[in-house]
């Protein structure tokens, strides 16, 4: 479904060329729950905006669902993060003045859904992170574990092929964490994909893959992590 | 998609009422004092008589002194004598015709307890009122036999009837000016033609006149005009026998035509009639008859005085000014929106969408500022009004009708969109990676 091949990224200023990602490579099938860990400044973070097209490569290739989106321009880009990739972020990027239902709804919009539509979508997704009863609440009536759910509903509204999570529960506390966590495992047994990207062990685990980033490469690639370090143990 | 971004533009203005404020007041303003004067110069410069301007025609006639001009150089004077006025009154070559003038009468109200007063006073043809479509409360104004048969009878305006006859139908009853009674055979309606094209010469914007009899009488009375009189040489003895027999110009002319063709056989007919009295030593300065419609009239007279127009120039700049400021609070405030923007982004908003939503805010802004505006106008109408509470006409002027609130509103929206072009712009540059959350 996701497949990155010898994409490189470089950033350059007037004196200084930073090789963010160089020859890195990654595939993910559909229906996977992968995590991708690395320490700072590895590359986490640009392979995230390469992946969910907030950036171009400066090399490579970059194919979803066997489409090359490497090279597209502007208002393509904008189209395909629309409809195929849902984000989860750290700080969870709710807009304050906008209710659930309306913070849920703004991918929608762009997609050009009907109101009946977009009210069906959005009502199913609350649903499913369980936040019914919280339609009207504003994102600071909520705890920041509700926070981060309705940031899930609203990846998941535009039905994506697959959610982009940047460290989705670093803002929470351990019980909200593995809330949220149980939520998104929950998710991918369902058949989203998912790819999160993370310094957390133990969040790593979760995931049915690991991809360990260092000096801008993928430096291994393990399924079941949890149980690689259990019989090495 | 445009109610989504008017429902986002009403929550962004309302969740940043202190910027949103300062850029509504900045674009209110700057509208306030541009469309003050606008204001101002439209009702100056507007058509006076619409439905008929494009049909009357004011009569100049060079009759002035051979040495130099009465006014401006190539220009005939404004006014015709009263030996020229009555010849081309009694040629009538036109479909109609007015001869006029200003003077000043005192009319002695009925009452025991009433004291005279000064009324403003026309003297003019019976085809006055339905050449200039003056409009009758009751009754109507006199037919041409009366301009000859010296019968006292006297128009008056609505206030005139309010003041003396309490608004009632008046019809028939008396006037006295000046010692002499006016039988009233009609009462205008509401009637203020601004500016005051058929007699600019006693001020463009005064009131039309309280009262209005026929010319023929005001000349049995040897009335001299209250208006400009010119004259280029003595009048010479024999009192008002020789001022009406003089080269002095001191009354209006304007006749009807219809189209081009008739337009150019009056002006031969005028041509003609000056030739002949050069062969009797008069109009010893070349042939330079004119027909001004009411509009090329206007503009011949500055009726809209030059600092008007500076005044207009300076009042633009000040919007200018207000809307620059308008620029770098808009983009303060979308600066500061920098993460909705980058996350509107990321979820698929493409720079066009970014691009509408902040104009459509931009432009609400805009209609807000605009409505403010229009009262800041109106305050500013008021204030120039007291100002100049001295001159007479001074209300007549400073009036906003429907099209100059629409314009106001319109120029604000239009503005503030103007305003916006930049910083959205911006809005439109921001990196959606830039501005999301970073390990």
């Amino acid at each position: 479904m996701l497949c990155m091949q010898n994409i490189s990224k470089v950033y350059r200023t007037e004196s200084i060329e930073t090789h963010a990602l160089s020859e890195f490579s990654l595939t993910v099938d559909e229906g996977e729950f992968v995590s991708v860990t690395g320490p700072s400044g590895s590359g986490k973070t640009t392979f995230l905006n390469i992946a969910g097209l907030l950036e171009e490569s400066t090399g490579g290739t970059y194919e979803l669902d066997g489409n090359d989106v490497s090279r597209l321009n502007d208002r393509d880009r904008s189209q395909v993060r629309n409809e195929k990739i849902g984000f989860i972020f750290q700080s969870f990027n709710l807009i304050p003045e906008l209710n659930v239902f309306d913070n849920v709804d703004v991918p929608l919009r762009y997609r050009r859904f009907n109101a009946t539509e977009r009210r069906e979508r959005i009502e199913r997704v609350i649903d499913i992170v369980g936040l019914g009863t919280r339609m009207q609440h504003l994102p600071s009536q909520l705890s920041g574990g509700q926070q981060q759910r309705v940031a899930i509903a609203r990846a998941l509204a535009g039905e994506p092929r697959f959610l982009l999570a940047d460290e989705p529960t670093g803002n929470l506390d351990s019980h909200m964490a593995s809330s949220v966590m149980d939520l998104l495992t929950e998710i991918n047994e369902n058949g989203t994909t998912i790819i999160i990207v993370t310094h957390e062990p133990s969040l790593a685990e979760r995931a049915r893959r690991n991809i360990h980033v260092r000096d801008g490469r993928v430096s291994t690639s393990e399924p079941d992590l949890h149980l690689a370090t259990a019989a090495t143990a | 998609m445009f109610r989504y971004y008017l429902k986002l533009a009403v929550l962004s203005i309302r969740g940043n009422p202190i910027l949103s404020g300062l850029m509504i007041a900045a674009i209110a303003v700057g509208i306030g004092a541009c469309m003050t004067i606008v204001d101002i110069e439209y009702v100056m410069s507007s058509d006076p008589i619409p439905q008929r301007s494009d049909m009357l025609f004011h009569v100049r006639l060079d009759s002035w002194s051979p040495d130099e001009p009465l006014w401006k150089p190539g220009e005939p004077p404004d006014q015709v004598t009263y030996l020229d006025g009555t010849a081309l009154l009694k040629a009538g070559k036109a479909r109609r015709q007015v001869l006029s003038y200003r003077v000043g009468r005192v009319l002695q109200p009925q009452g025991e307890d009433q004291m005279p007063f000064d009324v403003n006073s026309r003297v003019t043809t019976a085809d006055f009122f339905p050449m200039f479509d003056v409009p009758f409360k009751f009754g109507s104004g006199w037919d041409k036999s009366a301009d000859n048969t010296l019968e006292q009878v006297i128009v008056l305006s609505r206030e005139m009837n309010d003041r003396v006859f309490g608004g009632e139908d008046s019809v028939g009853r008396t006037v006295i000016l000046n010692g002499d009674a006016f039988a009233v055979i009609g009462v205008l309606d509401d009637w203020a033609p601004i500016p005051k094209f058929y007699d600019v010469t006693t001020g463009a914007f005064g009131d039309p006149g309280d009262v209005y009899f026929p010319f023929s009488i005001s000349i049995s009375k040897e009335l001299s005009g209250r208006g400009n009189t010119s004259c280029w040489k003595p009048v010479g003895e024999g009192g008002y026998s020789a001022f009406l027999n003089s080269e002095c110009v001191w009354m209006q002319f304007w006749v009807e035509l219809h189209g081009e063709e008739e337009r150019v056989e009056y002006l031969a007919f005028l041509d003609a009639y000056v030739e002949s009295q050069k062969l009797l030593g008069r109009f010893p300065r070349p042939l330079d008859n004119r027909l001004d419609s009411v509009m090329d009239w206007m503009e011949n007279q500055e009726v809209v005085a030059k600092d008007v127009n500076v005044l207009l120039g300076l009042a633009v700049l000040f919007l200018v000014v207000c809307l620059l400021n308008t620029i770098g609070l808009l983009l303060a405030k979308v600066l500061r929106r920098s993460g909705d923007i980058g996350l509107r982004r990321a979820l698929g908003a493409s720079k066009k969408a970014v691009f509408l939503q902040y104009i459509v805010e931009a432009g609400l802004i805009g209609l807000a500022g605009g409505v403010l505006g229009v009262g800041m106008t109106w305050l500013g109408l008021r204030g120039i009004e007291v100002l100049y509470s001295e001159l007479n006409f001074i209300s007549n002027v400073v009036k906003m009708d429907w099209i100059m609130i629409l314009t106001a509103v319109l120029l604000a929206i239009l503005s503030a969109l103007g305003a916006a072009l930049y910083p959205t712009w911006r809005a439109c540059r921001i990196h959606p990676a830039s501005q999301l959350k970073t390990i």
